[in-house]
């Protein structure tokens, strides 16, 4: 199944943040590559939602849903604005 | 909306369907009545959730099929292996009820501020965000141009199919078809390629703003397409879908 | 209070098998391709599988792998993302025979598995032995499809489908047990299906 974008999760994204984060700018922490949320590869058709730099396909944002919680690791981003 | 306004949260209205137009014979659009809807932009999404007796759950994010200023409205396909899409392309009839969030996304919206001309490129159900704009831009009066350019397999395939037929002024529409032709066919065949954006395509020369939507390989396939015609990268925003919204 | 949306349910209604449906799926005769990053398309000719740690170290080539003993399996298989799915057939080279040659029979300890792309996912060696587990490369009589976790994925139906890493490419000995990528972002450490063991706490 291919995967989707930034956009495709904007409610999620929403839920997590409390903003519309699809305009926001994500940094790559494995190659640096400054990219749009929308423009993230993004595989939800998994046990969790993950989101993948652009560029380099490396882990950027992993949210897993449980317990009625959203739980949301960010640490392949060094930076999100 | 304008880009200053505040942030505001996103809550769950309640809705029902208030009109069903079968599109093909996998996609159907349903019209909702959503007091307290906030209003959209053209290419924005919303969000649905149902309902089930015994208190499950489902949600799932849409394209808004409607322009600003219409009934709120999202076209779905059928996923066969979905959970939520059977039911809102099979069971769900008017006046059954369900709950929308939204508006959602700020990336994938064009505005007549925002110029053109419009270059236009849907696969499949792709074209749901690319049919609110191009209604949005009608209603509003806007003069720029349009132009869209839809891939589908076949002709059973193509949503609004009607609408698209009688485009209104300054708009011109290609559709091409990827499986399978009927007799008489005018339209294109084929994959959109290089060739085809060059030939339905505005020049790079003309500074037009492209919206592409569809399936991931379309997606990457036509935008290196329009790269390689001299789109410069920020004037051409992408979109991809798995189908419309998810299963 | 959500409105209900009339005539809208969950998935899975009750089936004749619903012995061998653990608590909480629903049986699907799809196959669901369910993935956390792009497919991997590793050539045949580039592709080794290795057992290493704990003092072992041994590692095969596609050619090698294939010339091992095989075996066909039915199973069931059940995803923790709810669907379950009956009597799929494999063929696969046992993880017994592979740990065998590799002389790792009788270790204890634990396994973390690593695919193409990054994925990781850890096994007690326990329940990977003992005629539990498959290196399998084949699926419904068919060389297994890469989106599918071809050339050859692990196979371990009893725990949730997430531990049968696709695009497995080496077994990794530990005396630890060291979480793999689903099981550091909350899900289940062990993963068993029938006591529902879903996410860690469960």
């Amino acid at each position: 199944m291919e995967d989707v974008d930034g956009n495709a999760i904007g409610g999620l994204l929403h839920d997590v943040f409390g903003a519309d984060m699809t305009m926001a700018t994500g940094v790559c922490r494995t190659c640096a590559t400054a990219s749009l949320v929308a423009e993230f590869a993004v595989y939800r058709r998994a046990p969790g939602v993950v989101v993948r730099c652009p560029a380099c396909s490396s882990v950027s944002m992993v949210m897993v849903r449980k317990r009625g919680m959203t739980c949301t690791d960010l640490t392949g981003l060094s930076d999100l604005r | 909306m304008e880009g200053t306004a505040v942030q505001r949260r996103l809550t769950w209205l309640a809705a029902t369907v208030a009109e069903v137009t079968e599109e093909t014979p996998r996609a159907r659009t349903l019209s909702l009545a959503a007091p307290g809807w906030p209003g959209h932009r053209a290419g924005q999404h919303l969000e649905v959730r149902l309902t089930a007796e015994d208190g499950y759950q489902a949600s799932r994010e849409y394209s808004i099929a409607s322009a600003p200023g219409e009934p709120v409205a999202i076209t779905v396909e059928r996923l066969d292996d979905g959970e939520v899409s059977p039911y809102l392309t099979g069971e769900i009839r008017v006046g059954d009820e369900l709950e929308v969030r939204g508006p959602i996304g700020g990336y994938f919206v064009w505005e007549p501020a925002d110029g053109g001309p419009l270059m236009l490129i849907a696969g499949g159900s792709g074209v749901v965000p690319l049919r609110a704009i191009l209604r949005h831009r009608q209603r509003s009066g806007s003069a720029v141009p349009a132009r869209l350019l839809y891939s589908s397999r076949t002709v059973d395939d193509v949503i609004y199919a009607a609408e698209l037929g009688q485009p209104s002024a300054g708009q011109e529409v290609t559709l091409t078809l990827t499986r399978q032709q009927p007799p008489g066919w005018s339209g294109r065949r084929g994959r959109v390629d290089g060739a085809m954006l060059r030939e339905t395509g505005w020049p790079a020369a003309d500074g037009p703003i492209a919206y592409v939507c569809g399936p991931t390989s379309f997606v990457e396939t036509v935008a290196a397409g329009l790269t390689g015609l001299g789109y410069p990268a920020e004037r051409v925003k992408t979109e991809r879908f798995g189908a419309t919204g998810g299963p | 209070m959500s409105p209900v949306s009339r005539g809208f349910h969950r998935r899975g209604q009750p089936t004749a098998e619903a012995d061998r449906v653990p608590p909480g799926q629903y049986v699907t005769t799809d196959f669901p391709v369910l993935s956390a990053g792009p497919t991997p398309r590793t050539a045949l000719d580039a592709w080794t599988f290795s057992v290493d740690g704990a003092g072992v170290s041994r590692s095969w080539t596609w050619a090698e792998f294939r010339a091992l003993p095989a075996e066909t399996i039915t199973t069931d298989i059940h995803c923790v993302t709810r669907w379950s799915k009956l009597d799929t057939n494999w063929e696969g080279v046992s993880v017994d025979t592979l740990l065998g040659a590799a002389g790792a029979s009788g270790l204890g300890g634990y396994v973390l598995a690593h695919s193409d792309g990054g994925y990781t996912t850890n096994v007690p060696l326990a329940d990977l032995t003992g005629g539990q587990a498959w290196i399998a490369f084949g699926y419904g009589g068919q060389p297994l499809a890469p989106e599918h976790g071809g050339p050859a994925r692990l196979l371990v139906p009893h725990l949730y489908f997430w531990k049968s890493a696709k695009w497995v490419r080496r077994l990794q000995l530990l005396a630890h047990d060291e979480p793999g990528f689903w099981e550091t972002y909350g899900y289940h450490i062990y993963g068993d299906p029938w006591k529902e063991q879903r996410y860690s706490g469960d």
